[in-house]
């Protein structure tokens, strides 16, 4: 271990896992509304981050774009995007799924994502889009003087800050729309119970397409941070994937779970990166989901999940 | 699907019972069947017997699958992972310790089942979709290894090493006329595999704990022991496949894919085709890889009409109509072309009276 990087990579970590938290929120969801856990979800990440860069201009030249929104509109025209896609995806595919076994959902869900990832290689093409619009310059850094860290002090790229202070916004946002709105009820109803959820007069089928289209407008708010950071590409929806293990750290029922687990991803990610071992060092992509097998062998429901019980 | 027979057709001995091939029609089938592929190399033209190699060595990959997904009902993400393994170890049998092909390759395949033991160990703590999740760190992990481990014998960041081509005697199996035969050769003895396995107390065992794990072990059925089978099988099959892949590519690596996509594809292949018959890895391989062909000439004639867009046109189609097609199969024949196939053979045996 490099003891003098710790600090920072701490609070990247922390940061980097708002990010996470916010995609695992969106798996979660769906989850705990339908019982279908969306292996797709990564490409509705990707595919808002997409749409996002195509309606800020998509690297035509300056006035020949068809679309040529400034950020903030741009990003406010793809949530509504994502939303309607989100319902689409429940009306056409999940909805025909409704009390299939879990592995067709499942492969419902896989087969979404080769769909999702082969139509934005063919409308927005495979390279990696660098030129996302940022809000502040990649110089922009904030200097917080921490003593016996690396340079006696820790710095902070100002779009990281900022994604993570959207992140962790947006997430408490949803959670608290989840536990204290009418709607937030109904669909905790739902999650609790289809049929008593719909003898007290709640449509079910309307919360589930209601969860898939918040989820499409979760995942992208997520697409466009990681794309602030990183830049567009097909790999966003690898890197998406991560929320994996968050979630089964977090509990698959657990919204705050789920939060709390992106944030432990991101600090295994950053503080893996402290280590003086090149193999440690590289086993940043692959220390998750190590994290995962433990989770998995010592507690497989997760640190806020719920125990299943089974009967014959 | 239970066989439908007409009535006063019984079995009169137990051979007659445990036939495979039951009527006249069966002999012809097979007969045929065989006589074509092992003709292929002789009247096909080389981008046919290419195909049919890719097919084969699929398939087996496909039946391992099969044999943990559609009969044990243990959802596995990590095919193509195990298949990387058998490449590896089939390539450096040959070239460290100068074994010959035949011999790596059984080798290969038990150490990929091996491997397949050490993550299969995680389904006894956890089932559903808990257990897709350990399989896909599987997946994540083993293609990992390979690149930033052991860089001297696994090619490192290359991602790649060379395979060498197999020798026997003095035949050489460089040309895909004469590669196809052990895939081929290879097939036949899993299939024969498969067939009884399915139909033996192994088979039925795994069937059990398909349908209810916990009532599977009431009845006795060892859950321990038979998963770890039913791992061991599929990943040693995975191997099998792996290692003749690498060696009819002449490598093996990340490079060469053995990605999530791959494993992916591998669970559509087998729903397609149908899950946990032994019909369905042959159908369904044969679908999807005819499907990427169509969608390759499909990509490449829009490539060739708008050349500005060739990079995002020429390998789009893939996913799009391999994603179209899973989803379709879902949900509208979820049992798979199997199925189809019996529902056909049925009406034909009780035209003209239903339908």
């Amino acid at each position: 271990m490099n003891w003098s990087l710790v600090p920072q990579q701490f609070v990247t970590g922390l940061l980097n896992g708002g990010t996470i938290g916010l995609i695992a929120l969106g798996i979660v969801l769906i989850y705990k509304s339908s019982e279908v856990f969306n292996f797709a979800h990564g490409h509705l990440v990707m595919f808002g981050a997409f749409l996002t860069w195509w309606f800020t201009g998509g690297g035509a030249e300056p006035g020949t774009a068809l679309i040529d929104l400034p950020l903030w509109a741009a990003v406010i025209a793809a949530l509504m995007a994502s939303m309607g896609i989100g319902l689409l995806i429940e009306r056409f595919a999940l909805r025909p799924m409704t009390g299939q076994p879990l592995l067709a959902i499942m492969l419902m869900t896989l087969g979404l994502a080769q769909l999702f990832e082969g139509t934005t290689a063919v409308l927005f093409g495979v390279e990696l889009k660098s030129n996302f619009p940022a809000p502040f310059s990649p110089s922009d850094v904030l200097v917080i003087p921490f003593p016996g860290a690396f340079g006696d002090a820790i710095r902070l790229k100002y779009t990281l800050v900022a994604t993570f202070v959207v992140a962790t916004l947006a997430a408490s946002l949803f959670i608290w729309f989840f536990n204290s709105t009418k709607t937030g009820l109904a669909m905790r109803a739902t999650a609790e119970d289809h049929e008593v959820a719909r003898s007290v007069g709640i449509k079910v089928s309307r919360v589930f397409g209601l969860s898939w289209g918040i989820a499409g407008v979760i995942a992208t708010l997520g697409g466009v941070l990681l794309a602030t950071v990183s830049g567009v590409s097909l790999n966003l929806s690898t890197v998406a994937l991560i929320a994996f293990p968050a979630i089964l750290l977090g509990g698959l029922e657990s919204l705050g779970g789920a939060l709390l687990g992106g944030f432990a991803i991101g600090l295994v990610q950053a503080l893996v990166q402290a280590s003086r071992l090149i193999e440690v060092r590289n086993s940043s992509e692959i220390a998750p989901y190590l994290l995962l097998l433990v989770v998995l062998l010592i507690r497989p429901e997760g640190l806020f999940g719920q125990k299943r019980i089974e009967r014959i | 699907m239970a066989m439908l027979r007409p009535a006063g057709d019984f079995d009169r001995s137990y051979e007659q019972d445990m036939a495979l091939l039951r009527r006249p029609w069966h002999y012809w089938l097979l007969g045929f069947s065989l006589l074509a592929a092992f003709t292929l190399p002789l009247w096909g033209d080389a981008y046919l017997v290419a195909t049919a190699n890719q097919i084969a060595y699929t398939i087996i990959a496909v039946q391992g699958l099969n044999i943990l997904t559609g009969y044990t009902g243990q959802i596995s993400l990590s095919q193509a992972a195990f298949m990387l393994v058998g490449g590896y170890a089939s390539a450096l049998l040959v070239i460290h310790a100068g074994l010959s092909f035949f011999i790596a390759l059984p080798l290969a395949a038990l150490g990929a089942g091996a491997i397949g033991l050490i993550f299969g160990l995680t389904s006894l703590r956890v089932k559903g979709f808990y257990l897709a999740f350990a399989t896909l760190a599987a997946q994540f992990i083993i293609p990992w290894l390979s690149r930033h481990t052991f860089k001297e014998y696994l090619g490192g960041a290359n991602g790649a090493i060379e395979v060498p081509l197999p020798q026997l005697g003095t035949v050489n199996f460089g040309e895909v006329s004469s590669y196809f035969y052990i895939s081929l050769v290879v097939l036949l003895i899993t299939t024969a595999l498969l067939f009884n396995i399915s139909r033996t107390r192994l088979g039925r065992a795994f069937v059990s704990i398909r349908d209810n794990d916990l009532a599977a072990e009431l009845l006795g059925v060892n859950l321990f022991t038979y998963k770890l089978r039913a791992f061991f099988i599929a990943a040693m099959l995975a191997g099998l496949a792996g290692a003749i892949k690498a060696h009819s590519q002449r490598g093996v690596g990340t490079e060469f894919g053995y990605s999530l996509n791959e494993s992916i594809l591998y669970l559509g292949m087998l729903v397609i085709g149908g899950l946990g018959t032994n019909l369905g890895p042959f159908l369904g391989v044969a679908f999807i890889v005819l499907l990427e062909d169509l969608s390759d000439l499909l990509g490449g004639m829009l490539a060739a009409a708008f050349p500005e867009l060739s990079g995002q046109l020429l390998t789009s189609f893939r996913p799009i109509f391999f994603g179209a097609a899973l989803m379709l199969f879902l949900i509208y024949e979820p049992r798979g072309l199997a199925h189809r196939w019996q529902l056909l053979r049925a009406g034909w045996r009780l035209r003209p009276f239903a339908r």
